[in-house]
């Protein structure tokens, strides 16, 4: 293939940030326009990519690999699947609603479009490197920006939440680098995760540490390197600061792509290399979703900041991937070999993920919308906004209402799936989850009465209404949502041979399949 | 006929979009795009209607369904179901829709946000028709709970008044409690079955997949949703409320059709249904009839008095289809839609005239909704008095109407299922006792409200007969409460006779191992309990009637008396039984108290203190290996040490260092001749 | 028989002149010509190991090679010296210690 198309979307971000550095400081539209064209040019890619996609191939799909540092096995290689390409087209079309997002930012626009743009960068590699260094590499790429993004232009306490975010996350990129080295020397040293798919399940399980099965250790490593990430209970609180000290693009890439990532390592790297360790911990797994749902939901509940509100509702959301993803196990004959359950809960995982994004997007764009305008967000602090701002009002209930999970929505058909999947194995688990739906709803519909509902609060009566741009920026994550809220078919036919090989490569785990 | 289903699903869904998006700019406010789409829905409906008659099968039958996705190893199916049931509930629903986007019209004339408002009323019809036509679960949930988003956006429709958003809140929350019962059902039956047509889960069942006691459990959780969705004791809390909703939205939704939508789930799912299932619904479908008709009995606001009839009327349904009666329960929705709808309209008319009143008094502070502000309407609103007492009649039970005839299989049904097993026999003492009371607190309604002496002479003399919109409605309804047009062919007055029970006919359960009578058994039982239930419940309806024209029209016996002598009863009832209170202490603010404690967890204790406290660890063990061990020790002593003994040395040396090359080289030679002389010597 | 010893005793006296010249001297110029001397010495050496020692051409090759870079050494000393006399006005190399102060 003489077009390297995965190539591009890595590096087109980074020429971006350079081509960035080359204006002067003051022309500030220009460089916003040159951060628009270029995502825009990676949102355009992607649509290629995705045109081009073949559904029915098992495997990876425009692989490139070029030899990097031959003296320990390292190359660059770069391929895309059918679990990765959601998270690659999600990633450019946030990244490219999230430049208009922040089109308002005036503190020193050059740094902040150049360090967003290699944010981009390195979240698009982190979805597409297929070398486990490379795969590192990126992952630590995406912290940095992120750290500047955060504790340059956040909130009050943003030194705070920046060093809390990246100490945190940089305790789990170490784990992980430990057991990514583990991997590596027990493996034959490759970092080669194609390779080390068919070579870890083997290999591992004989491997010791001072009597701890390696086997687990590496995937308990692991898990926690990206448990941080996604974040599951009780790796958590970092998430509830960055998100609401973070300005409002920010919010929406960590809450929309970073989280994510972990979800996306553990079925990328987790379940295929250590099918053994995946089943021993699926339990564990599901109880941590669990708890997740009930947590997350219980603290937006009482939370009287409107952004960290959204910022627990992802916990909460996010518990629903990890519940889809803990029915891998049902394909085994020791839960009754129903592959159609796994395959469910982990297309469900998928999708979620994918819907998440959008729907938490459309969430923190729009506390954004009225933070601009009013300068806080304290739920009790507004009052029947919808009488003045009734487009504003509208869309806000669209988002509210795919986040509770309103069918017709996408977020209701992706939780539907992971607690359908989840169900056959975890049937109790599953059960008192549901009162997450219960508690989802609660605390939406509180919050959006507080805001929208009752008497205008005299103190706004002069609010604006939502303005082009913003509604530019919601309009496509809305047109996702209600799309695949009603025929989720288009994203399920490009992973669901991705996610039925990642079924197979776990069932083959001899722990599964014990009478 | 699946083409007409399609059009009647997504005609309101058009002009919901419309509505929604140049709803404003259009002429009217775009009022007809919503009027039309369900005129031609019901024209549809009306046309499959006519078609069902001149076929006149009872088995007939269309199930269609369409892939929706495809995992490969399950394939998800969603699709269209119309048999002679759907047609007949599509008729319902258009209908009383059609009239009450009418009614609306003018009711709603001069709303800051009518297109608004028509716009969310075409999103409910669009929701209710397509639970009607869904022939799997999945679906009908899906469309269950966009009724419930209609239902909640138009609860709040008048959003800033406090307590109709608060209303709105509950009744979507309150459904969902019942929502995640049928969520779970649905899931306990798709696990065993793959799939969530009817047919296949009906198939599964038959085939024995599931054992009677997860059948029992499945099939509850099911009805879960019913009973939320339904208003049954104990979620029937959020029906009252949602009165705060427009009078018309009132009519249509929370009377007519969605809080029927649970009674038609039931009865579809009623094959499935196990006798221990069957059983807690009729206890349900009973408790909650009687229960919600003693509190109508202290009302004093209209629409909560129907309200509660409301409540109890479902009560009656679901009692049917416990009792196995299943096909009265619908029979006994249909006419109910049609009168209650009427009611609401007819209560709606005199709310408006009651508004317009003291409006045109500058009124601001009465409630047009008190009946103890109204009396004496009879001669300044004669077409709704007129319709409002036919209906009144209608749902009172008295012959020759459309709901003696339902309410009559119902009762019969329900004594039936007593004379076979004597221990249920509560079922038909709430049966017969929410009868009594439901004529005795209709009749109240209607005394109060159009007879006896106006309370206010100035606001009865600003009381005007509503615009034609509004009464051609109610005239069309109450016309439909005679039972001639349930009957046809048949003209019996006192038999059920006729084109819906010959067309909706009872199907046999498919549990496994027999356990339910099949239907020809529970007709043949209904059809000897038929004569006593009818005599028993024509005492009945008069004596309510009776009892309510003596102490509400000829005051023989003082109702301030009887609430006095029967103070705790009395109280009670003026207060709903305290559910809502008792929620309130004891769920909701322990929930949210609950909320709280977690989020101080997560927030002030957890985040605080263990994970700061982790980064606070590592920062005091930094300090003592940064600056105890590596500044004081290893850095001041042992590398600095080497540096001063260095220092120490070099003070002793330096007068060696001259400076001058030839001193060095002095001692080069030195050192040279030692080497020298070393080797020379070893 | 004039052996290799004569050479280098010849060598070595030649040797511990320079020697002495270079330790004793403070004229720069002087310490020069012991340094010139050492060189010399050296090339006495090269030139009889050479004749004796075996190494053939080696040994003179070395020596050519010495005295050309005595001579271009001695040209830059001399330039050197020649500056410390410009700016110090002396050519006592125990004076020019400006580093050291």
């Amino acid at each position: 293939m003489s077009f390297n198309i995965l190539s591009w979307l890595v590096w087109l971000p980074v020429a971006g940030a350079i081509t960035i550095l080359f204006v002067p400081r003051d022309k500030a539209d220009i460089i916003k326009w040159v951060a628009a064209g270029f995502t825009g040019l990676q949102v355009i890619l992607t649509v290629v990519l995705w045109m081009n996609f073949n559904k029915d191939h098992v495997g990876f799909q425009f692989m490139e690999k070029a030899s990097w540092i031959p003296s320990f096995n390292i190359s660059y290689m770069l391929g895309v699947d059918g679990l990765s390409i959601p998270m690659v087209v999600l990633t450019a079309l946030l990244s490219f609603l999230c430049i208009f997002v922040s089109w308002k930012i005036d503190k020193a626009p050059k740094g902040y479009f150049s360090l967003f743009l290699l944010l981009d960068a390195g979240m698009m590699g982190v979805f597409l490197a297929l070398d486990f260094f490379l795969f590192y590499i990126f992952w630590e790429v995406m912290l940095l920006p992120m750290y500047f993004l955060i504790g340059m232009w956040g909130g009050p306490q943003r030194e705070y939440a920046a060093i809390k975010f990246f100490l945190y996350t940089l305790f789990g990129s170490v784990l992980m680098l430990i057991a990514i080295l583990a991997l590596y020397f027990s493996c034959g040293r490759t970092f080669n995760m194609i390779e080390l798919v068919e070579i870890a399940p083997t290999a591992l399980g004989t491997l010791s540490w001072w009597g701890f099965s390696g086997l687990k250790v590496v995937w308990l490593l692991l898990f926690i390197g990206f448990a941080i990430k996604v974040p599951i209970f009780p790796f958590h609180t970092w998430l509830p600061l960055a998100h609401v000290e973070a300005p409002t693009a920010v919010s929406v890439i960590l809450a929309g792509v970073l989280l994510k990532m972990g979800a996306y390592g553990m079925l990328r790297i987790n379940f295929p290399m250590i099918p053994d360790g995946t089943v021993w911990f699926a339990g564990a797994l599901a109880v941590l979703a669990l708890i997740n749902v009930i947590w997350g939901a219980l603290c937006a509940l009482a939370q009287t900041d409107l952004k960290k509100m959204v910022a627990y509702s992802s916990i909460n959301h996010m518990g629903y991937v990890m519940l889809g993803m803990a029915a891998v196990v049902a394909s085994g004959t020791q839960h009754g070999s129903n592959s159609a359950a796994a395959q469910l809960g982990m297309n469900g995982a998928v999708l979620q993920m994918f819907n998440h994004g959008t729907i938490t997007a459309m969430l923190f764009i729009l506390v954004g919308v009225v933070y601009d305008r009013t300068h806080h967000r304290n739920i009790d602090g507004f009052g029947g906004l919808a009488s003045k701002t009734p487009i504003y009002a509208g869309v806000v209930a669209l988002a509210w209402f795919a986040g509770l999970g309103l069918p017709g929505l996408s977020g209701f058909i992706s939780e539907a799936m992971c607690f359908l999947g989840a169900f056959p194995v975890y049937r109790t688990i599953v059960m008192i989850s549901t009162l997450g739906i219960l508690l989802n709803a609660a605390y939406f519909l509180w919050s959006y009465q507080r805001i929208f509902l009752g008497k205008l609060n005299e103190k706004y009566a002069n609010l604006e209404e939502i303005n082009g741009r913003e509604l530019f920026t919601l309009v496509p994550l809305a047109i996702l949502v209600i799309l695949l809220g009603v025929y989720p078919s288009p994203m399920i036919d490009v992973m669901k041979t991705t996610m039925a090989h990642i079924v197979e490569l776990v069932q083959v785990s001899p722990l599964l399949n014990v009478n | 006929m699946i083409n007409y289903g399609i059009a009647i699903l997504l005609l309101p869904l058009a002009a919901f979009v419309t509505q929604i998006f140049v709803g404003k700019r259009l002429p009217r406010n775009g009022d007809w795009v919503s009027i039309g789409a369900v005129t031609i829905t019901f024209c549809l409906s009306l046309a499959m209607f006519g078609v069902m008659l001149v076929k006149y099968d009872p088995d007939f039958v269309i199930d269609e369904a369409w892939q929706w996705f495809d995992l490969g190893s399950l394939t998800v199916h969603l699709g269209i179901l119309i048999d002679n049931v759907t047609v007949v509930m599509l008729l319902v629903v258009s209908l009383v829709s059609t009239l009450v986007h009418v009614y609306s019209t003018s009711y709603m004339e001069g709303d800051p946000r009518y297109s608004r408002y028509f716009a969310f009323l075409s999103l409910f019809t669009f929701s209710m028709n397509g639970i009607v036509l869904a022939n799997n679960l999945l679906g009908i949930y899906m469309f269950w709970e966009l009724v419930g988003l209609s239902s909640y956006l138009l609860i709040g429709f008048w959003f800033e008044k406090n307590s109709a958003s608060d209303a709105a809140k509950k009744a979507f929350l309150v459904n969902r409690v019942g929502d995640i019962g049928m969520f779970i059902g649905i899931m306990l039956f798709f696990t065993s079955t793959g799939s969530f047509l009817f047919s296949d889960v009906f198939a599964g069942v038959e085939s024995g997949l599931f054992s009677t006691e997860i059948l029992t459990i499945a099939g509850l959780c099911l009805f879960a949703g019913a009973i939320g969705k339904s208003a049954q004791f104990p979620l029937h809390v959020w029906l009252p409320d949602a009165m705060e909703g427009p009078t018309p939205v009132s009519a249509l939704i929370h009377a007519a059709t969605m809080v029927a939508a649970g009674v038609y789930f039931s009865f579809r799912l009623f094959p499935i249904f196990t006798p221990t299932a069957l059983i807690v619904i009729a206890y349900i479908g009973g408790f909650t009839a009687i229960f919600a008709s003693i509190i109508a009995v202290t009302q004093n606001d209209i629409k909560k008095v129907l309200a509660y009839s409301t409540v109890s009327q479902l009560g009656y349904m679901i009692l049917a289809v416990g009792a196995g009666a299943y096909t009265y329960g619908l029979f006994h929705l249909v006419t109910h839609a049609a009168f209650k709808a009427g009611l609401f309209l007819c209560s709606g008319s005199v709310i408006h005239a009651m508004h317009h009143a003291y409006h045109e008094l500058h009124d601001h502070e009465s409630d047009p909704q008190d009946m103890r502000n109204m009396g004496g309407m009879k001669d300044k609103m004669r077409t709704t008095y007129l319709t409002m007492l036919i209906c009144t009649v209608a749902l009172a039970g008295v012959p020759f109407t459309s709901g003696f005839l339902s309410k009559d299989a119902v009762l019969a049904g329900t004594l039936s299922l007593t004379m076979h097993h004597p221990e249920h026999f509560l079922l038909v003492v709430f049966g017969f006792g929410a009868a009594l009371l439901t004529a005795f607190y209709m009749f109240r309604l209607v005394f109060m409200t159009f007879y006896g002496e106006p309370t206010r002479r100035e606001v009865y003399d600003h009381i005007h007969e509503s615009p034609s919109p509004m009464t051609a409605p109610l005239v069309t309804l109450a016309t439909l409460s005679f039972f001639l047009f349930f009957t046809l062919p048949n003209l019996n007055p006192f038999s059920d006779h006729g084109w819906f029970t010959t067309l909706i006919q009872a199907k046999d359960s498919v549990v496994p191992g027999h356990l339910n009578p099949t239907a020809h058994e529970i007709a043949e039982g209904m059809h000897h309990a038929h004569t006593p239930a009818m005599i028993l419940s024509i005492l009945i309806a008069f004596g309510g009637i009776g009892l309510a024209i003596l102490m509400y029209l000829q005051k023989k016996i003082s109702a301030d008396d009887m609430a006095a002598r029967l103070a705790l009863p009395y109280k009670l009832s003026l207060n709903k039984f305290f559910v809502d209170e008792t929620y309130q202490r004891y769920l909701i603010n322990p929930s949210l108290a609950f909320s709280k404690v977690v989020a101080f967890l997560d927030w002030e204790l957890y985040d605080k203190y263990v994970i700061n406290g982790l980064g606070k660890v590592t920062e005091w063990f930094s300090r003592v290996v940064g600056i105890r061990w590596d500044y004081n020790v290893l850095d001041q002593q042992i590398v600095d040490g080497v540096g001063r003994s260095t220092r120490f040395f070099g003070a002793g040396l330096k007068f060696v260092q001259t400076g001058k090359v030839q001193n060095y080289l002095v001692w080069v030679l030195v050192g040279v001749i030692m080497i020298y002389v070393f080797q020379a010597v070893s | 028989m004039v052996g290799l010893n004569t050479y280098l005793i010849i060598g070595a006296i030649l040797f511990s002149l320079g020697m002495f010249g270079v330790i004793t001297r403070r004229n720069g110029v002087a310490v020069l010509m012991g340094v010139e001397l050492i060189l010399n010495a050296a090339n006495v050496n090269f030139v009889a190991f050479a004749r004796f020692g075996g190494m053939d051409f080696t040994g003179h090759v070395f020596s050519l090679f010495v005295i050309i870079l005595a001579a271009a050494e001695a040209a830059v000393a001399l330039a050197i010296i020649l500056n410390i006399f410009n700016s110090l006005g002396t050519v006592n190399i125990d004076e020019a210690n400006q580093l050291k102060q």
